[in-house]
């Protein structure tokens, strides 16, 4: 029989004071799904990053009405986490496209983030649709090789 | 409470920026503010030391690259020391350490300033 799959799900105001809640959060999931101290260290700041950016860059103004929506799907094998805002959005084709290296020789910030997001977790995609939603769907794998990755 | 705090001395012409706690988004500006009144004094050679730093995002990165050209165009530097492994990382994963001064220990960062 196949097992359902569990879901943990946060919304909260898009500001930065809340990351340090956000990431207590998806630490705490991580930890009990039985991810390791590292694995569990990479989980949280890949979703620091996702949801500082939205906080920076999806909503034109702070308000209490903009809101993170942050939903974590568990399955037997892996934890999904869904990072969803509804602002303005962004090219996604421009973003993926450049080399952390141009960031870097033009000394810009603001793509370092989805760097890492991409550098931290296993699989990472992004969908931007302008006007409705721009959601970062970031995968970590529990198993490797047929074997818990924390005792592997 | 994940809190962020800045402290600093003065060694010879070398400002000392001792870090601790969490650097976000949200603790960033902080770090930001400290830079800038360095820069504003015209205190150009800076270390930066991470040894009670637990936690670093790309906001906190980002804080460096936006000083680093002008205080090297004033012939300074930022330097880091006493990074525990998992801060490292994050400065590794992003490329950091072929542009940036990354010591083991605060004195190897004053002997290269004094050099």
């Amino acid at each position: 029989m196949k097992k359902e799959k569990t879901e943990y799900k946060l919304k909260i105001p898009s500001k930065t004071d809340n990351l340090e809640i956000i990431r207590s959060f998806v630490s705490h999931v991580a930890e009990l799904v039985g991810f390791n101290a590292d694995e569990t260290y990479k989980i949280e700041l890949a979703v620091d990053e996702a949801c500082a950016n939205i906080i920076k860059h999806a909503y034109e103004k702070i308000n209490n009405d903009h809101e993170i929506d942050l939903v974590i799907e568990l399955d037997f094998d892996k934890m999904v986490i869904y990072v969803t805002d509804h602002g303005k959005g962004f090219d996604v084709k421009n973003i993926l496209n450049k080399d952390v290296k141009e960031y870097l020789a033009e000394m810009r910030v603001g793509g370092l983030g989805i760097h890492l997001i991409k550098a931290l977790m296993d699989d990472v995609e992004f969908i931007s649709k302008p006007g409705e939603k721009t959601q970062v769907k970031m995968t970590k794998y529990l198993m490797k090789n047929g074997k818990l990755k924390s005792i592997a | 409470m994940e809190s962020f705090e800045v402290s600093k001395k003065e060694e010879g012409k070398v400002a000392i920026l001792y870090i601790k706690g969490y650097l976000d988004a949200h603790t960033a500006p902080m770090l930001e503010n400290e830079l800038q009144q360095l820069v504003n004094q015209k205190k150009y050679n800076i270390l930066v030391n991470f040894n009670d730093l637990i936690y670093i995002s790309s906001a906190g990165l980002g804080v460096f690259m936006g000083f680093i050209e002008n205080i090297r165009n004033n012939d300074g530097d930022i330097k880091l020391s006493n990074m525990n492994p998992k801060i490292f990382r994050v400065f590794d994963l992003l490329g950091f350490p072929t542009l940036y001064d990354i010591v083991n220990e605060e004195h190897e960062a004053l002997t290269k300033f004094n050099s």
